[in-house]
């Protein structure tokens, strides 16, 4: 916990009404940083530094795609027909590109495909986790902290929500949302669809947690002060419960974003998430599988190649920031 | 003991009447089910006279106890897409998938468990970090992409095996297997593996840890010193007890598998009920929905049940515990 009291958590209110605060600079800060026990943890672990680094890369290209995409891959007048089916390394027939990872069968570069696809997996991902964040920690706050009947009626949800796989879950919502949007308009929402459906499949986790470290903090002297001081009910539980549950919940926030971007693939495969004009990795593989039969392997390979990199960097680091958090293994 | 049952019971019911409530919830407010039988130029008179007929003016209270009586007679209706009972249709499929799901379970329990109890007691050598090795990738890689990648290296590349469809079944009469033929079992090995290799890692890793745990024990050291022969300290003593924990898991996992169906009947075209429901959601066919939504439920309340009362018979500390609360 000691390390994330480094980053005070960011000030709604003008100073008048908080109690006065340290204010730190940014070296200030930076020093602590380095100082902490997260950052020595992380200095030698060489696999969370070498999956930090992966991670880094490929947000880094994901965010960069329309600069460094040697094509624009999702407009179609940017395609040569003639440069169809270009194996890896291959120069097209049609514009004489050189098609790094080979190109599908319009033509389009899968290199230049895999920055767009990786940029939709990476944004439906964070923001299907966001979505699944807030929600969770909302209501698992408002369970610990007011109890009673609240609480009995949010955690019963949350206890059958966690009986059913979130696939399940996910695909449910979807054919809600297909049932209540009319066809023209499937495309264009298509993308907050996907979000809302992994989001809403994963909230009880957070929830769950949340309330737990809830419970504990409630009873705490800090807590029984800043309610002696008159603090209202949700001050205490936005200003003062939640920095102090937050540790745990950025440990399942690592490790969900990574099950949120396979979920995400994985509902795009089966052709139920992201249409082909705006494709995310899943997308891309589930076009790819098509001409695996017919022996063009690399427009599967590539996108497969880069879910996996992706889903296992995160992973890992997920998996390092548990134990580095984890005071019982300290 | 029994009152622990009953309690059990009784929440079994209330989670399943939580999903009928879902189910019935889909029907009545996701799209219109008269749309599907009127046509241009239906009157509004005779409109309303289909509403009135098929109950829809009735209060919502009634509707939903009409709709439990008739699921629990399996009467969902009919589909919108094919125009045949969804009872049938689900009847046809339901053998192909719980094969599937047969299948991947014995396959993860008769794979995972071996290497688990072969990691557990030697854990530092070679073949046992290899499988630590090939879980965590296990774990990282979606069922999808298992699924195609056992199709391009069986199937493509050394066209061993076939890569889809369910062949060579026999017809039982109210059941169809593919367990009676050669082509059968041809058909099913790579869906049933695809599907049970994740729950594989997961029962590995499981054995692993329990065998590991349970072999640092005093009554362990002790069985040891009154000069057993490892054989009978390793399986007699530390593998019994590390199945309870297996148990469970396997059970509760079964309903997973179920539910991961859905993507390995798709890669393999599978005709079980996942890619059924798939279908289902693709074209908004709310009858199939949420029929199939009501019989994973139901699949998924009775595994628990199962899992919870088998707990108490085989663990005694719970039947203490049940007892107290």
């Amino acid at each position: 916990m000691s390390d994330l009291a480094t980053k005070p958590p960011p000030r709604t209110n003008g100073p008048s009404t908080t109690p006065p605060r340290l204010k730190l600079s940014f070296a200030e800060r930076v020093a602590l940083w380095r100082d902490s026990d997260l950052w020595l943890s992380f200095k030698s672990s060489p696999v969370a530094i070498v999956s930090a680094a992966v991670t880094l890369i490929i947000v880094l290209m994901a965010l960069m795609a329309d600069v460094l995409a040697p094509q624009d891959a999702f407009d179609p007048v940017a395609l040569n027909l003639l440069d169809g089916f270009a194996h890896p390394m291959e120069r097209g027939a049609g514009s004489n590109m050189l098609f790094v990872m080979g190109s599908d069968e319009q033509g389009r570069d899968i290199f230049s495909a895999l920055f767009y696809g990786t940029r939709l997996s990476l944004l439906v991902g964070v923001a299907s986790v966001i979505f699944s964040m807030v929600l969770g920690i909302g209501l698992g706050l408002l369970a610990g902290y007011l109890g009673g009947k609240i609480e009995m009626l949010i955690m019963r949800v949350a206890d059958i929500q966690l009986s059913f796989p979130a696939i399940l879950i996910a695909l449910l919502i979807f054919g809600v949302a297909r049932g209540l949007i009319p066809p023209q308009q499937y495309e264009t929402t298509a993308v907050f669809v996907i979000i809302i459906a992994i989001g809403l499949s994963n909230w009880a986790q957070y929830a769950r947690t949340v309330r737990a470290s809830t419970l504990v903090e409630r009873n705490k002297e800090y807590v029984h002060a800043a309610r002696l001081m008159g603090i209202s009910g949700f001050g205490i539980m936005a200003r003062h419960v939640l920095p102090n549950v937050m540790g745990p919940v950025l440990v399942i926030a690592t490790i969900n974003l990574a099950l949120a971007i396979i979920e995400e693939a994985t509902l795009s495969f089966l052709g139920v998430g992201l249409p082909i004009t705006q494709p995310s990795l899943g997308t891309l593989i589930r076009s790819g599988q098509k001409f695996l039969l017919s022996g063009e392997w690399w427009i599967l390979f590539f996108p497969a190649m880069m879910l996996v990199i992706l889903a296992l960097a995160i992973n890992l680091l997920g998996d390092w920031l548990r134990d580095a958090l984890n005071p019982k293994l300290r | 003991m029994l009152a622990f049952i009953l309690r059990r019971i009784g929440q079994a019911i209330l989670v399943l009447l939580t999903v009928a409530l879902i189910s019935f919830s889909l029907f009545r407010f996701v799209g219109d089910p008269t749309q599907q039988m009127v046509s241009q130029d239906t009157t509004l008179e005779e409109r309303l006279q289909i509403r009135k007929n098929l109950g829809l003016d009735d209060p919502v209270i009634v509707q939903f106890g009409r709709f439990v009586g008739k699921a629990a007679r399996f009467d969902f209706g009919l589909s919108y897409q094919t125009r045949q009972p969804v009872a049938t249709l689900i009847g046809d499929r339901f053998p192909a998938t719980m094969e599937l799901a047969f299948a991947s379970a014995l396959f993860a329990l008769f794979a995972g468990i071996p290497m688990g109890v072969y990691a557990g007691l030697k854990p530092q050598s070679l073949l046992a970090r290899l499988f630590q090795t090939v879980s965590l990738i296990g774990i990282s890689l979606p069922t999808f992409l298992i699924g195609i990648l056992l199709i391009f290296v069986f199937s493509v590349s050394f066209g061993l095996l076939p890569s889809f469809g369910r062949q060579g079944t026999v017809n039982l009469g109210f059941w169809t297997t593919s367990f009676l033929t050669l082509e059968g079992w041809r058909s099913l090995i790579l869906p049933a593996v695809t599907l049970g290799l994740f729950q594989m890692t997961l029962i590995m890793r499981l054995v692993r840890s329990e065998m590991m745990e349970v072999l640092r024990t005093d009554y362990i050291k002790f069985a040891k010193a009154r000069g057993l022969k490892p054989r009978a300290v390793n399986y007699g003593h530390a593998l019994k007890n590390t199945l309870i924990p297996v148990i469970t898991i396997t059970g509760l996992q079964l309903g997973s598998i179920i539910a991961f169906a859905i993507i390995t009947e798709t890669v393999f075209q599978w005709p079980g009920m996942g890619l059924m429901f798939l279908q289902a959601v693709q074209t908004v066919d709310i009858p199939i929905m949420s029929a199939y939504l009501l019989l994973v439920a139901s699949l998924f309340v009775l595994i628990n049940l199962i899992v919870d009362l088998l707990y108490v018979v085989v663990d005694p500390r719970i039947r203490i515990s049940g007892r107290a609360a």
